[in-house]
């Protein structure tokens, strides 16, 4: 499908952006683990259009054997986007893009990982693009993060993410596509919470100091809401049984009594 | 796939000694923490390219190649001119680089300079259009890495605006949309400067425009390009670890405060 | 129940299993459930790859023949080496015997971990009662993080399981368990009963709830 891109309004009379958000809303995430059965860990991610997969498998014996490690795990990460997950179709083969985004996503996660735990071996991080519409790393790091934890990988935290951007001179949070091909500037920013530090952060644009200082305190306080959902979703699985089993016996008990 | 690198094997004893005379707020190199090693500029050392530049950055040695030739816009811009950024590492300028294709770290590298030299809306691109949708003007950037000492980001950077501001290509008419040359030379269309300075994290301190050595002790680096307004165009973060809230904030501040003389170094090496 | 990076505790608290310690405080490093015992904080993790520790009993496949012994899949991150003289049979009146006469490719073999550290590939050996071949058997796959449930205390609830349904049950510490029962039904019960300790392995009240299905069974009898 070729369209010629037409200049939309970013932001309407009303304040508010092509898809109704205001500039301080990022768009609800759906989070899901456990959604694989082959991997080790695996986690599901939707985020506005975009459709992200991730799986983890690991830690597992290294292949070739000289990539491996003498007192850690080899974190290896990719990061592809499917043909059919953009307007025109992509080509299959990594371009330049993947190759940069599957770096600069390793090294989002590597400070979270205790790979020390599991020396010459490596842990395996594959994060598909199903569909996209601008903020896919952030989603896949946010995503990555839930996998590898969901593989009972041992970590010091978790990791989230979120860009914020600026949009018709105004500094907008998780920009979608069309807003980031339109828009002056676009920050994507990786936090682990835990310790509030920053494992990514990239920019592209135009941005005073004062813009990006304050379009960065926003990110990371955006991150740290984003966090507030991974914790609960990895939880959530078990307490779910936890009280469906719990609540059941409770009442068999009684009735048996 | 990215996979976590091996690092070559480096003298723990030299790896120690930067640690801890950075833990005296003292460099191995005895640089200032902000400051720039010795940095020359070559103008125009390869004659057959437009531009061309070799930057000595300390040890560091990288070339800068520009050509401007006529191609197709993309389809998205059909009236303005393309720029391509490209960067190898090559065999010869560090035990640790192999023949093949670009790597992570050579794509990494062509994709910042890049978005330094895009975003900052450096070339005009919109003068470089013969015929829209047809034919405009290909600026190509190529990075060439001759000896790795640490710091190509803004080596090559650095190297590729002035490349740029000292590239010359014929002047030219256009006749029913084809380009016509005429002997005289001409400037590209440079509008704007930028310039990226990186810092690296090692232990609690932040040095800019890290040697190799330093590089390799360094547990996370941020390049902070910036234009001759002071508008940050684009930024990186690279490395295994993480750096604090307020590093990053830090590490910015320093690169706004750094960059303007490194782009007026630049600005006299062109002129000469 | 906590996820990694949660704090668990600050001050004088040692840090266990599956934690880390920053500075003062203790933070989990997986999802799991808290466990405190004495100062010691620890977390029972959910899901999590297995790792060899000496004298565990492991269920494995082989899966190559090497020169001195054989390569077996134990489902860890590691290949275990099972070397020849760790099994019976390996010398004949000519000498070495052919080691494939032994155990094939895609054989499973229970074993016992002789060695393992980090720096080398763990040391099996298939000397020693209840080792050896697996002729047949119904083969469950489950995280390893829930074998010390499915044993249970002093092996509680493995005894409980092979009473109530009759069958044969070989677990292995890497989450490899065996079941093979005189009829399907056995087997079968065996299995749902193995299943249901795993997605239950974190909730109280499941022996009850595994004894009640127990008798239920044997009435349906």
């Amino acid at each position: 499908m070729n369209r010629q891109e037409e200049p939309v309004e970013l932001i309407n009379e009303n304040g508010l952006r092509i898809d109704g958000r205001r500039l301080d809303e990022f768009r609800p995430i759906k989070m899901k683990v456990g959604v694989l059965d082959k991997a080790d860990g695996s986690a599901y991610v939707e985020q506005g259009k975009n459709r992200i997969l991730i799986a983890v498998y690991g830690p597992r014996e290294a292949h070739p054997k000289h990539i491996a490690l003498p007192h850690r795990a080899v974190l290896r990460c990719r990061y592809h986007m499917a043909p059919f997950s953009t307007p025109e179709r992509k080509s299959p083969a990594p371009s330049r893009r993947e190759q940069e985004l599957s770096k600069v996503i390793r090294e989002a996660l590597e400070p979270a990982v205790l790979s020390e735990y599991y020396p010459r071996t490596t842990i395996d991080l594959f994060i598909e693009v199903l569909q996209s519409d601008g903020g896919t790393r952030c989603a896949g790091i946010t995503g990555a993060s839930l996998a590898l934890a969901d593989a009972g990988i041992p970590m010091r935290g978790l990791v989230a993410a979120t860009a914020v951007g600026k949009i018709a001179g105004q500094i907008a949070l998780d920009l979608s596509d069309a807003e980031d091909k339109q828009g002056e500037a676009d920050m994507p920013v990786a936090i682990m919470p835990k310790s509030n530090v920053v494992t990514l952060i990239q920019m592209d644009g135009g941005l005073t100091h004062e813009e990006f200082e304050r379009g960065f305190d926003i990110a990371v306080k955006t991150c740290h809401t984003i966090h507030e959902q991974q914790k609960a979703v990895l939880k959530e699985r078990y307490l779910a049984i936890k009280e469906e089993v719990e609540g059941k016996s409770e009442s068999t008990k009684g009735e048996e009594e | 796939m990215s996979s976590t690198p091996h690092l070559p094997p480096v003298a723990t004893i030299a790896q120690k000694t930067v640690v801890d005379m950075l833990a005296v707020g003292k460099r191995v190199d005895d640089r200032g923490l902000n400051d720039f090693r010795e940095m020359k500029l070559e103008i125009g050392p390869i004659e057959r390219a437009c531009g061309s530049a070799l930057i000595n950055l300390g040890k560091t040695k990288v070339m800068v190649g520009v050509k401007v030739e006529e191609g197709e816009p993309f389809p998205d811009t059909p009236d303005e001119g393309v720029l391509t950024v490209n960067a190898e590492l090559v065999p010869l300028a560090s035990p640790s680089f192999e023949p093949g294709p670009p790597n992570e770290n050579a794509i990494e590298l062509a994709r910042v300079v890049d978005r330094g030299i895009r975003e900052s809306k450096a070339i005009d691109v919109k003068q470089l259009c013969v015929q829209p949708k047809r034919k405009v003007f290909v600026v190509f950037v190529d990075v060439y890495v001759l000896d790795h000492d640490g710091n190509l980001i803004d080596a090559s950077s650095i190297a590729s605006l002035a490349a740029l501001l000292s590239a010359k290509m014929n002047e030219y008419e256009v006749e029913n949309g084809e380009v016509i040359y005429r002997p005289e030379l001409r400037t590209l269309p440079i509008q704007n400067h930028p310039v990226a300075v990186t810092l690296a994290k090692i232990g609690r301190s932040l040095v800019v425009d890290p040697s190799l050595d330093e590089e390799q002790v360094m547990s996370a680096r941020l390049t902070v390009v910036s234009d001759k307004d002071g508008r940050i165009c684009a930024m990186q973060k690279g490395g295994a670890e993480a750096l604090s809230v307020e590093e990053v904030k830090q590490g910015v501040a320093i690169a706004l405060s750094r960059a303007p003389e490194i782009r007026s170094r630049i600005m006299e090496a062109v002129k000469t | 129940m906590v996820a990694p990076g949660e704090i668990l505790a600050e001050g004088r608290y040692l840090s266990g299993e599956n934690t880390h310690r920053e500075g003062e405080r203790v933070y989990s490093s997986r999802v799991g459930v808290v466990e405190i015992v004495g100062d010691r904080l620890g977390v029972i993790p959910l899901k999590g790859p297995y790792i060899p520790h000496v004298g565990d009993v492991v269920v494995g496949r082989v899966v190559d023949i090497a020169m001195s012994g054989w390569i077996v899949d134990i489902d860890a991150p590691y290949p275990a080496l099972l070397p020849a003289s760790e099994t019976f049979g390996h010398r004949g009146p000519r000498g070495r015997v052919d080691l494939s006469r032994i155990f094939n490719i895609g054989d499973l073999v229970v074993s016992e971990v002789l060695a393992f550290d980090r720096t080398r590939d763990p040391l099996i050996t298939a000397k020693g009662p209840g080792l050896g071949k697996i002729a047949s058997a119904r083969i469950i796959q489950l995280s390893p993080t829930k074998v010390p449930r499915l044993i249970g205390r002093k092996g509680s609830m493995i005894s409980l399981l092979k009473k109530g349904t009759g069958a044969n049950i070989i677990v292995g510490q890497n989450g490899i368990v065996l079941v093979s029962g005189k009829s399907p039904d056995s087997e079968n019960a065996a299995i749902r009963a193995i299943r249901m300790v795993e997605r239950e392995a974190h909730t109280r009240g499941l022996t009850d709830r595994i004894q009640a299905m127990l008798r239920t069974r044997i009435r349906g009898e």
